[in-house]
């Protein structure tokens, strides 16, 4: 990096940026920043602001920077409220205001607004219908409207402004065209040229003096056609190519243009094409190149499924087809062995390798290793990866969260396990649920996919006629073995899924035991539900439930504001209920799936840091039942603010948060114990079975809790944390803490326990009880990720693999990261080290020695016999 | 002599006055632990009241006059009084069913607290006891709500908590109401039954239709001082801590591996000596006869 300039803008407003064009290269070129009422001209050299100007209009929004070709001249123009617009004449050297001119326009406008020729500006105005064509030229301003659907057949939907062109061209999008407009003067407009949707035009490129080209890239079939274009001749085409492509990428979402010299020195272009599913192509020569999925930089959510099983027998054909494969993979592996290979040959041995190496198989192992990462990406695709070397197995662009004609974008919103064959339908692969909103707003309604996990196939969508606020996944399953799913849309009606009457048999059986909790950061407060039958607005529908409101927790709004929430993962699983202390007294976990954490902060802590002062912040920590509703444990903070971090998992929670006072970050940790079960302790009462240790714990009765808690300085501010999971939750847990170097630390939960003390007695120690420091250390070597950073981090998910010690992390962000961690090292499994052959060679002399000896004591047992 | 007393009469309040209000000042600094456990009335039972508790206002004036000797201190404390109204289902919706009356307490931040909460819970009727009836039939909820802000009810939020409504009788209605506080906020209420409440659960109709209330109030509590502290506080006291802490290992756990051994020693010299005499005076004459036997077959 040669500079960086910070530069403070008062207004959340859009930025812009203008580089002044200079035909010498070496000269200082000027880069213009917009933002608001702000005006800054950077040097490009060193990164110095040269001046800054603040436009003294209301409610001024910059939004063009015109350069006049002659003498240092600036064009600033502006639109302040909704209707008028200002345009400033600015010496580039100085940033003084040479002149200015301000015009009301009569309609207003949407704010779209960009340069149709060197002193004409095209504005959309506020209905989307019209055009208003802007002349300035000094002082004075001159307007005209132009209706477009004078000079466009059967425009409909939302119109946009692509800004693109000069030499008077301009680019309308309506939602079934692409139109390329020419600007005649004051009087109007004509269309040129109009392709049908989707299609997409790239911005102009100069390449020689008066000599603009542009692309325009269309579907035609299953083919993308590529044109290049010049501004100056809008009906002459330079290139047009047809690139076969993939059908799953969805359509053409943008393109930039870019061009090179070819070998007979005449001017090639190239195109970088994205496409719906956020994967870039690039273009040339009628093919694509290169391509990406970096759809998979904005994953949503993440899940694990199971490989298929090894299948024992394989068919004729399979092997006659590999037969060959097979052959030349030997020649090859023979060449290498040989020196003979070329460097390509090489590449391909290394290639057949990996492939057929242990860790890349398509089958399931018998640890659990090798899976499949479903995610779910912002785009509505669905990305199966492998976990051995992260290669695509299936990807699918879901055609329900594509986005429609009328050009509302569907959100990808969750993805759940739906089937899971056991038993009964063996046969069947499993299943996965995508759900979404057909819209960007939460009132939009859902729909809802079902994907075969193999393969990626969609087997069944459906929208619903009510919204998704809260996806509930159940613990029963109907008879196929398909999870119910109860959906709660934003009037507080439940919904069932699968709508089966076997599914809906086994819930209302268990109706009355389910209950749900909504977190309402708006409204400051959480609340709780149980289910009722019969929906209120439509009684028809057995599938759908009303919801009673049995608690609530309001938090004053001008005291605390909700920052996280944080709930036990549903498939965890714990070992042990009970911990054993060191003076062998015992202490009950208080072990309940309907633990919630809470956090909230002081609403002017809420900000950055250092924008509170300590005393007027504080960070309050709560532990809820999410039946009862009942705060099972409240603590203060102060002097503590956010960002927070929360994780839950067993009985205890482990946060972060910022503590002002010590100008330090702080991870807390609170574990909570049942006390109603302290009592079985006693042996005679044991014996006597006077325990409740088989009673059922219940949300309905007071629990007597006890709670202990700690807090540990940390070095690092934190993105993102998660525990790891484990098979039988046997291995000792570690927290994966996101840092903000964007790298995974594993931290022990040992150092995170409340009962360190500076001088652990002896049986402490052999408990395992660190001595307490004031701060949480950072081991190098802990680092999951080693050297690597996984860039924007995000989200760390923890999979159990069927191995006890063994639990598989993957990290997402920009990038992804995937790695198997082992908290208490593997002691279930013999490492790679470990010497077989010593092990045989060692069992076979013991036999041999076994043999001789027990030859020897036969001939001596008869030799003493005879005596 | 009289105008002296009077005097000291007229300084006795003003003393009483000046103590009081630096006892406040010097509570509100305190670690708010305690506070738990600063509720009165921990059993109001409300039929044999004497008051009809429509009439709150009377409660909290007797209150006042029967601790007249905090009324100069209380000047500046309030009373707060809030309704508890219940939903006993059949889409009857909320109606009051008893109410709370708590002092104010103002600290010297400004910020005002609550103590000294009663309650007093109004008698059933009998469409409510019917209607509770019916609740336990049908084994659903039986909701309460509390405005969530106590000085100002306008505020149309309210706080909700239920239970299982079979959870309630015992002999006669029991209920246990936890409100956790922020200053004049009621945050939640946890109501639930006195004991365990164990589901299934058989239906019962209660003996007495009377409410036995049990109330806490709730602040929140500090966090633990964060490590440094704690340690600063710990070097202090160190040189102290480690000399105290032999003499806390009995004698007894110190020596045990010299003394049993000594023991052991002692006893065996004991038996040992005990053993002797014996031998030296019974064993004389029987020696050679056990002797015998074991040295003829030698011989043969």
């Amino acid at each position: 990096m040669i500079w960086e300039t910070n530069i403070q803008t008062s207004t959340s407003s859009k930025s812009l940026l203008h580089v002044l064009s200079n035909s010498k290269v070496v000269k200082d070129n000027l880069v213009l920043v917009l933002a608001g009422q702000w005006i800054y001209a950077v040097s490009s050299i060193d990164g110095v602001i040269s001046w800054g100007k603040e436009f003294t209009l209301d409610g001024l929004e910059i939004k063009q920077v015109v350069q006049s070709p002659e003498n240092d001249i600036v064009y600033v123009v502006g639109i302040a409220g909704s209707s008028k617009l200002a345009v400033y004449q600015l010496n580039a050297k100085t940033g003084e205001i040479v002149k200015d001119a301000q015009e009301s326009l009569p309609d207003g406008l949407c704010g779209e607004i960009l340069l149709g020729s060197s002193n004409v500006l095209v504005a959309l105005d506020e209905t989307r219908s019209a055009l208003f064509i802007v002349e300035f030229k000094g002082e004075s301003i001159s307007y005209n409207k132009v209706q477009i659907s004078e000079f466009v057949q059967d425009f409909s939907g939302t119109v946009k402004l692509l800004p693109l062109m000069s030499n008077g061209i301009i680019a309308l999008q309506s939602s079934s065209t692409v139109s390329l407009l020419k600007l005649k003067g004051m009087d109007g407009l004509e269309v040129i040229h109009s392709f049908d949707q989707p299609a997409s035009v790239s911005d102009a490129l100069t390449i020689t003096e008066k000599y603009e080209a542009f692309a325009v890239v269309q579907h035609v079939g299953s083919q993308i056609e590529f044109i290049v274009k010049v501004t100056s001749d809008l009906t002459n085409e330079i290139i047009r190519e047809k690139v076969d492509i993939d059908q799953h990428r969805g359509s053409v979402h943008k393109v930039f243009l870019n061009n090179y010299v070819r070998t007979d020195k005449s001017h090639g272009f190239r195109a970088l094409v994205v496409m719906e599913d956020h994967s870039i192509l690039l273009i040339q020569q009628g093919a694509v190149v290169w391509s990406r999925e970096d759809g998979l930089a904005s994953i949503v959510d993440v899940m694990a499924s199971e490989l298929p099983v090894e299948k024992d027998g394989v068919s004729v054909a399979d092997v006659e087809h590999n037969l060959f494969e097979w052959l030349k993979g030997h020649v090859l592996k023979l060449k290498g062995t040989l020196m003979l290979a070329s460097v390509d040959e090489l590449a391909a041995i290394q290639a057949l390798r990996v492939r057929s190496s242990e860790k890349n198989k398509m089958t399931r192992d018998h640890n659990g290793f090798r899976k499949l990462l479903i995610v779910l990406t912002k785009a509505g695709k669905v990305v199966a990866l492998h976990t051995g070397d992260g290669r695509i197995i299936w990807s699918n662009l879901l055609p329900s969260l594509r986005a429609s004609k009328s050009g509302e974008m569907p959100s990808a919103l969750r993805i759940y396990q739906w089937q899971v064959p056991h038993h009964r339908v063996m046969r069947e692969n499993p299943s996965i649920l995508v759900v979404g909103r057909s819209g960007a707003s939460s009132v939009a309604p859902g729909v809802l996919c079902v994907l075969d996990s193999y393969s990626g196939e969609e087997l069944n969508s459906r929208s619903f006629d009510h919204s998704v606020a809260q996806i509930i996944p159940l613990t029963l399953k109907d008879s196929s073995e398909q999870r119910l799913h109860l959906i709660v849309d934003s009037n507080s009606n439940a919904h069932l899924y699968p709508r089966s009457l076997d599914a809906l048999n086994s819930f209302i059986s268990e109706m009355s035991n389910q209950y749900f909790y909504s977190v309402d950061i708006q409204k400051n407060a959480i609340r709780g539900y149980s289910l009722q039958k019969s929906c209120d607005f439509n009684s028809d529908d057995t599938y759908c439930f009303s919801t009673k409101l049995l608690w609530s927790i309001i938090f004053p709004s001008d005291a605390e504001r909700i920052s996280v929430s944080e709930a036990r993962k549903m498939n965890e699983v714990v070992h042990t209920q009970a911990k054993i202390i060191a003076d062998q007294d015992v202490m009950y976990k208080y072990l309940s799936k309907n633990l919630i954490f809470v956090a909230t902060v002081s609403p002017n802590a809420a900000g950055e840091i250092g924008s509170a002062a300590p005393e007027e912040a504080s960070l309050v920590a709560y532990l809820i039942d999410a039946v009862s509703g009942r705060i099972l444990h409240r603590v203060t903070h102060h002097g503590a603010q956010g960002p927070v971090h929360a994780v839950v998992s067993e009985n205890w929670v482990v946060y972060h948060y910022f503590n002002l006072r010590a100008h330090r970050f702080e991870i807390a940790v609170i574990e909570i114990y049942d006390q109603s079960r302290a009592d079985n302790k006693d042996v005679l009462k044991l014996i006597l079975g006077k325990h409740n240790l088989s009673a059922p714990m219940t949300s309905y009765s007071r629990p007597e809790v006890m709670v202990k808690s700690q807090s540990y300085f940390f070095t690092h501010s934190v993105k993102a944390m998660a525990v790891t999971q484990t098979a039988k939750g046997i291995t000792s847990k570690q927290l994966l803490i996101g840092t903000i170097g964007d790298q995974v630390l594993a931290l022990d939960k040992r150092f995170l326990d409340p009962r360190r003390s500076l001088n652990p007695t002896q049986q402490e120690k052999e408990e395992g009880i660190i001595p307490l420091t004031d701060s949480l250390p950072i081991i190098p070597q802990s680092y999951v990720t080693h050297t690597l950073q996984v860039e924007a981090l995000r989200g760390i998910v923890s999979i159990p693999a069927k191995l006890e010690s063994t639990t598989l992390v993957f990290t997402y962000g920009v990038d992804l990261f995937y790695t198997r961690l082992a908290p208490s090292r593997t002691y279930d499994s013999l490492t790679d080290e470990f010497s077989y052959a010593l092990l045989l060679i060692t069992i076979v002399a013991l036999v041999a020695a076994l043999f001789v000896t027990w030859i020897w004591s036969e001939k001596k047992e008869l030799r003493d016999k005879w005596r | 002599m009289a105008a002296r007393r009077r005097s000291l009469l007229m300084l006795l309040p003003l003393l009483l006055s000046h103590f009081l209000s630096l006892a406040a000042a010097f509570q509100s600094d305190e670690l708010l632990l305690h506070d738990d456990d600063e509720f009165e009335g921990t059993r109001v039972s409300s039929t044999p009241s004497p008051r009809p508790p429509s009439t709150p206002p009377v409660v909290s004036s007797r209150r006042r006059s029967a601790d007249a000797t905090q009324a100069a201190g209380a000047s500046e404390s309030n009373t707060a009084q809030f309704t508890l109204e219940h939903d006993l289902g059949a889409g009857l919706g909320f109606a009051p069913a008893g109410s709370f009356s708590a002092r104010l307490k103002s600290s010297a931040h400004g910020s005002q607290t609550l103590t000294k909460l009663r309650f007093t819970r109004n008698e059933l009727t009998e469409d409510e006891k019917n209607a509770f009836k019916k609740l336990l039939e049908e084994d659903s909820f039986y909701t309460i709500r509390l405005p969530s802000n106590v000085l100002d009810p306008t505020r149309n939020d309210y706080i909700y908590s239920s239970i299982k409504a079979r959870c309630i009788p015992r002999d006669s209605l029991d209920e246990h109401i936890v409100i956790h506080m922020d200053g004049v906020n009621i945050l939640a209420v946890n109501y639930g039954s006195v004991g365990g409440c164990q589901y299934p659960r058989p239906m019962k109709v209660p003996s007495k239709w009377t409410f036995n209330s049990y109330t806490i109030l709730k602040t929140a509590d500090q966090a633990p001082r964060t490590p440094s502290f704690v340690e600063q506080l710990i070097e202090t006291e160190s040189g102290l801590g480690e000399v105290m802490k032999p003499p806390e290992k009995s004698f007894w756990a110190k020596y045990w591996m010299y003394i049993i051994p000594l023991g052991l020693i002692v006893m065996n010299a004991v038996t040992a000596a005990a053993n002797i005499p014996e031998e030296q005076a019974g064993g004389q004459g029987q020696a050679p006869a056990q002797r015998a036997p074991i040295a003829a077959p030698r011989r043969r």
